[in-house]
């Protein structure tokens, strides 16, 4: 047992061959042939696309992550294939394998590069938020936004969920509210997401904003449209009967069409918006003193301002 | 027991278990309200109209919910109204819908979806007379709505008046009682398809935010449209 426990520790067989160095050489190469082939060549075609900042940063986080995470992989993948190929039971060896023992420059190493690693994407991660370029990075920074853009005055849109469609409007053309959603390319926009009803989640996909629309709250996101074009909008929250059928069409457009077609819109629905509450980041849907006037009126439930009586479920 | 009383018991009692799957299935999970069809004699893509006739109640005495609102189908063979929210028309074709509103008003928690989009002409007819808004906050006067997100359409029902809010209807399907007729006409998609139709206005009293109960359930103030080619 003594002369055991002082042989050199590690992966050496008594033979001499060194499996540790045979798996890294046969690993090395293969893993910088698919990351490169991963950022090079599938990297572009990465979801969400880059149609907007926030798209292209999440798309190279994504190829980042991916460059970082395939190594491992491959490394699982070659020790498997190793061990059957030189591992593998053969005919009369019917010996117990080596022990095997602790191994301290084994363990330093594998501790350090996993430090490193998750230390770097903590960084790295950091940096992707706070960047100006992409200021948030499409997420919803809720009421009060840490990271702002910082070229240019945003163009304001709010959107808002309802069971089960979401709305758009633009307090900067008169409050006018519509179902289309149009956006400017190359300019700062900013989304202010909520609610009427319950939790929605507001995700312009090749945008890649996505941010919750909670009732009452205001949710801010940025993104600017590097692109003209269609992009999806999807509910990501499950909100009902109709949740997976809540999606619709957004189109990043000129600048000048984009006036355009805000001023036109502006004027076409001013009868509409004449209807609407005043602009507000965000609206209680249970006190509704317009509503509730139309209500009391219809000598209907609610009054004194709330929708629904004290009686029925609880409210968001 | 015997042997062939052994195999008997347990075979009556496996055939019991299915027997009650099957009828688990096919009554709760396989259940939905008939399909009224409109396709009858109209080619699909040439334009041609169909004439659907609904009615929305302040309740449902056919069901087992009898204080949940609801819309009714008229079977165009019939003329019979079906407790159901499914039917079926050609792709291609023009919808010309009329609707009895029995129900009285509640106002849209969204005062946008007040404004008529996605008819033909941007218009609905309330009893004969145009309107391209009902403005529900100032006057009490959506009961409903009759919306397709997936063409676009959207219509406020219009409600009896205030005065006429102690006698509505109180059997179903209505046959009097104060009712509003509102009308108009839309074009099915070209893409044979399944849309869903739901009410914008928060009905399902009692229930969160007023949108559950019958306002999340097929057959009541949601259902399908499903364009056939």
């Amino acid at each position: 047992m003594a002369a055991s426990a002082a042989e050199p520790r590690g992966s050496a067989e008594p033979t001499g061959r060194n499996h540790g160095l045979w798996i890294f050489a046969i690993w090395l190469p293969l893993a910088v042939i698919v990351d490169v082939l991963l950022y090079f060549v599938y990297g572009p075609h990465m979801p969400p696309g880059t149609m907007s900042d926030s798209a292209a940063s999440q798309q190279f986080d994504i190829k980042v992550m991916s460059v970082l995470a395939a190594p491992v992989m491959v490394f699982v993948l070659v020790y498997a294939i190793y061990s059957f190929v030189v591992w593998r039971h053969r005919e009369g060896d019917d010996e117990d394998g080596p022990a095997i023992y602790g191994h301290a420059r084994i363990q330093a190493t594998w501790i350090t590069v996993t430090a490193v690693i998750v230390l770097f994407l903590a960084g790295f991660g950091s940096y992707e938020l706070a960047w100006p370029g992409f200021a948030g990075a499409g997420a919803g920074q809720g009421p009060s936004p840490v990271w702002k853009p910082t070229d240019g005055t945003p163009v304001q849109v709010q959107v808002i969920g309802n069971q089960w469609r979401f709305t758009y409007r633009y307090p900067q053309f008169g409050g006018f509210e519509t179902t289309a959603l149009y956006i400017p390319v190359g300019v700062p926009v900013q989304f202010n997401v909520t609610s009427l009803d319950v939790i929605h989640d507001f995700w312009a996909y090749q945008l890649g904003v996505k941010a919750d629309a909670n009732p009452g709250v205001n949710n801010v996101a940025y993104t600017t449209a590097k692109h003209v074009g269609t992009f999806t909008v999807r509910c990501d929250e499950l909100c009902g009967l109709w949740h997976g059928a809540m999606t619709n069409q957004g189109q990043v457009v000129s600048v000048a069409d984009f006036q355009a077609w805000a001023q036109q819109t502006e004027t076409q629905l001013a009868s509409v918006t004449a209807m609407l509450p005043p602009y507000a980041t965000a609206y209680d849907p249970t006190v509704v003193p317009q509503m509730s006037k139309a209500m009391v009126k219809g000598g209907l439930l609610g009054g004194n301002g709330y929708y629904y009586p004290p009686n029925d479920p609880s409210q968001p | 027991m015997s042997l062939p009383a052994r195999v008997a018991t347990l075979l009556v009692g496996f055939l019991a278990v299915a027997a009650l799957a099957v009828f688990v299935v096919v009554h709760y999970f396989l259940a939905s309200p008939q399909t009224v069809d409109f396709t009858a004699g109209v080619t699909p893509d040439t334009g041609a109209s169909v004439n659907v006739v609904m009615q929305e109640d302040p309740q449902n005495t056919v069901s087992t919910h009898p204080d949940w609102v609801s819309y009714f189908i008229q079977n165009p063979t019939t003329k019979q109204w079906e407790h159901t929210t499914i039917f079926k028309v050609p792709a291609g074709s023009v919808v010309n819908m009329t609707i009895l509103g029995y129900d009285g008003c509640t106002p849209l928690r969204n005062p946008v979806f007040g404004k008529v989009s996605g008819t033909i002409g941007g218009v609905a007819y309330v009893d004969g007379k145009p309107v391209t808004q009902l403005n529900s906050w100032s006057a009490c006067n959506v009961g409903h709505t009759f919306s397709i997100p997936g063409i676009n359409l959207n219509v406020p029902m219009a409600t009896p008046n205030l005065n006429e809010a102690n006698f509505l209807c109180g059997t179903s399907p209505c046959t009097s009682g104060p009712v509003r007729k509102v009308t108009f006409s839309f074009h099915t998609p070209k893409t044979a398809g399944t849309y869903f139709w739901q009410c914008r206005v928060p009905c399902g009293g009692g229930f969160v935010t007023g949108f559950g109960g019958p306002m999340q359930t097929i057959g009541f103030m949601t259902g399908n449209m499903e364009v056939v080619s």
